[in-house]
């Protein structure tokens, strides 16, 4: 192999004007800038494990330096939040910083916001990334394409732009900001979401969109004051957050094309699967057939708008053996974000909703947001270091008689288990009476689903009628039961009845 | 597995034999295709909340307090004895080698069945199936 093996970072001199990480041989490698990669390249420096970081993009922000395409997140940043900003808990009213675990690192977003709403515009989640690369001392190789990945017989060389670089494990923080559209006949006709144009230039024009999901009805929401007509269109009914639960449905600020919908005021909801899309001398006809009730449509409008999704950009990874699902747009995933099917293949950011986890009554898990990801980037360079490098993370001990107050204050106040419903999971091990440790937060499924010692861990759950409560797994001699716990109006989990409750459960086993 | 090959898929199992084209474009916009490595448990025997599964290619087997019971495989579905009855699930279900599956939330079950008649009777067929099956062997 022509890829050299380089000496440990600390050994090497490194300057400003001197762009970091040439090619060479690397414990780890990272692939993205976006808050996937800096959030895991982050926590694996803070952790020891040396790595290179790369990037194709000129500097920090990933998909943020382009999208959302009408400028504003829709996930909150609360400036103004019940606990301090900066602290641990402000995470949970904070959804779109990175973390930080040393202070000036996290909560950096509502720096940049103006007010205007607690969704953060594109340019104040950008600015966010970048101040967040910028203090947190998070060094990447910009303008370095990744191109193309072989296996070796320790791991893996990566094709870039700039030359080869090998490694031992790989973490693609690539995204899913590739367009994706279905195998529709004239799909290729129209244009996908990422060219929508101004709002402006479709001033009294008849709109289609295809698609019902957040991009598809962000489009409808931004044309609805220019627009003489709009109609979306996919196969399902229109799924909603506030009916979902979870941030899977199309999002509240969203809304206003469905009430129009409802009100019967020019914007229809159709729920019809596409059958061709033509063009006709003023613009386009699509052809679609009634899913929930029969019916034929030939709809003439001026124009079409694929909102149709993203995929992941894997390159070769398929034919390097990574199995993919969800119609092949997300790599198939361990609990701790490894490819099932290469392994020292790792993904971080949004691309690691590929490990479903245990999807308790249909509520997916939040990774793929950076409310989630962000989360799940943390134990991933945990999981790396101490099963890939040796280094041990210190765990602190317990006493007995505070696990139960630990535990109950965690689903209280944790922003993991508030991002991470049912997913991630604060463990306590209980190797003996006299020594119980903090594990940290694992995923839930590899806490139920793979064996070891004594255990308890605690999650946020939410059920099918929308009531939040601590779902509790104690693991005794191997075997794992479940127990929930009660609901509170307040969401404080911390009354002397949980008490009480948990108590009676953990009898025996503390 | 393309949307067009999901449909297909979709097309050739018997629960959904009677649905016209768009009928099963919208069930494969309903459901999740979910993919589970070899040994991954896919229900898990006394949690709640668990969901409705149909096998879309692989096998899994399915384990009642640890000892095997029956193989599943394509165009079997399960979890939705512990849906209608509102408990949890009396096995586990583990993927034998690579497992891909659809799946349906269970607090969307009821509205689903409600939607596709023709589904809910064929799972009733399934059903009369496995308890004649099961009084076979008493």
């Amino acid at each position: 192999m022509a890829v050299t093996r380089r000496q440990p970072q600390s050994r090497r001199r490194r300057s400003a004007s001197v762009r970091p990480f040439p090619p060479g041989w690397y414990p780890v490698i990272t692939v993205g800038s976006g808050p996937g990669g800096l959030q895991t390249s982050y926590f694996l420096r803070r952790l020891g494990v040396e790595h290179a970081a790369l990037s194709a993009d000129p500097g920090a922000g990933g998909m943020f330096r382009r999208y959302p395409l009408f400028q504003r997140l829709i996930s909150w940043s609360k400036p103004y939040a019940p606990v301090e900003r900066g602290t641990r808990p402000y995470e949970w009213y904070d959804w779109n910083s990175l973390l930080g675990d040393a202070p000036g690192h996290g909560a950096l977003v509502p720096e940049f916001m103006d007010g205007k709403s607690y969704f953060p515009s594109r340019t104040a989640m950008e600015r966010g990334l970048a101040a967040f690369a910028d203090r947190a001392r998070v060094p990447v190789r910009y303008n370095c394409r990744w191109e193309g990945t072989k296996r070796t017989d320790d791991g893996f060389v990566l094709v870039t732009s700039d030359g080869e670089y090998a490694c031992r494990v790989v973490v693609f923080a690539i995204g899913m900001a590739e367009p994706w559209t279905p195998e529709v006949p004239g799909m290729d006709l129209v244009p996908h979401y990422v060219r929508t144009a101004s709002p402006r230039a479709y001033a009294d024009k008849r709109v289609v969109i295809l698609g019902k999901r957040n991009s598809g009805f962000e489009v409808a929401d931004a044309l609805l004051p220019w627009a003489r007509q709009i109609i979306l269109l996919s196969p399902r009914p229109a799924l909603l957050s506030i009916h979902s639960r979870s941030t899977a449905g199309v999002r509240a600020r969203y809304l206003l094309p469905y009430e129009d919908h409802v009100l019967g005021g020019g914007v229809f909801v159709l729920d019809a699967a596409t059958e061709r899309i033509e063009r006709t001398p003023s613009g386009y006809r699509v052809y679609a057939k009634g899913t929930t009730r029969p019916s034929d449509f030939a709809l003439d409008t001026d124009t079409v708008i694929a909102a149709t999704g993203f995929t992941t950009p894997l390159l070769d990874l398929r034919t390097l053996g990574v199995a993919t699902f969800n119609q092949d747009r997300l790599p198939a995933l361990t609990p701790f974000w490894e490819s099932t099917t290469v392994r020292g293949v790792f993904f971080a950011g949004t691309v690691t909703q590929g490990a479903i986890g245990l999807k308790k009554h249909g509520i997916p898990s939040n990774s793929g947001g950076v409310a989630g990801f962000r989360h799940n980037a943390r134990v991933l360079a945990r999981h790396l270091a101490e099963t890939y490098f040796g280094i041990t993370v210190p765990r602190a001990g317990l006493r007995r008689d505070n696990v139960v107050l630990h535990l109950l204050s965690e689903v209280t106040h944790a922003p993991e288990l508030w991002n991470q419903r049912s997913y991630l999971a604060r463990v306590v091990n209980v190797h003996s009476r006299e020594r119980i440790e903090e594990e940290g937060i694992l995923p839930l499924s590899h806490f139920v689903d793979v064996g070891g010692p004594d255990a308890v861990a605690i999650v946020l759950e939410t059920d099918q009628t929308g009531d939040h409560h601590p779902a509790v797994y104690v693991r005794r001699g191997g075997r794992v039961t479940e127990h929930v716990l009660p609901s509170d109006p307040l969401h404080n989990f911390e009354t002397p009845a949980h008490r009480a409750q948990l108590t009676a459960l953990l009898d025996g086993l503390l | 597995m393309s949307r067009a090959e999901l449909i297909d898929t979709l097309a050739g199992l018997a629960l959904f034999a009677d649905l016209s084209r768009p009928q099963l474009e919208a069930v494969a916009h309903t459901f999740e295709e979910e993919y589970f490595a070899d040994g991954q448990r896919v229900l898990r025997q006394g949690f709640s909340g668990s969901n409705l599964y149909i096998v879309v290619s692989g096998q899994a087997a399915v384990h009642v307090d640890g000892t095997q019971r029956t193989i599943l495989s394509r165009g079997d579905f399960f979890g939705e004895i512990s849906i209608l009855l509102g408990e949890p699930p009396v096995a586990d279900v583990v993927a034998m080698g690579p497992l891909r599956c659809l799946a349906l939330a269970g607090s969307e079950v009821e509205t689903f069945l409600l939607a596709y008649p023709r589904v809910t009777y064929r799972m009733l067929q399934a059903e009369a199936r496995r308890v004649r099956s099961t009084n076979l062997w008493r």
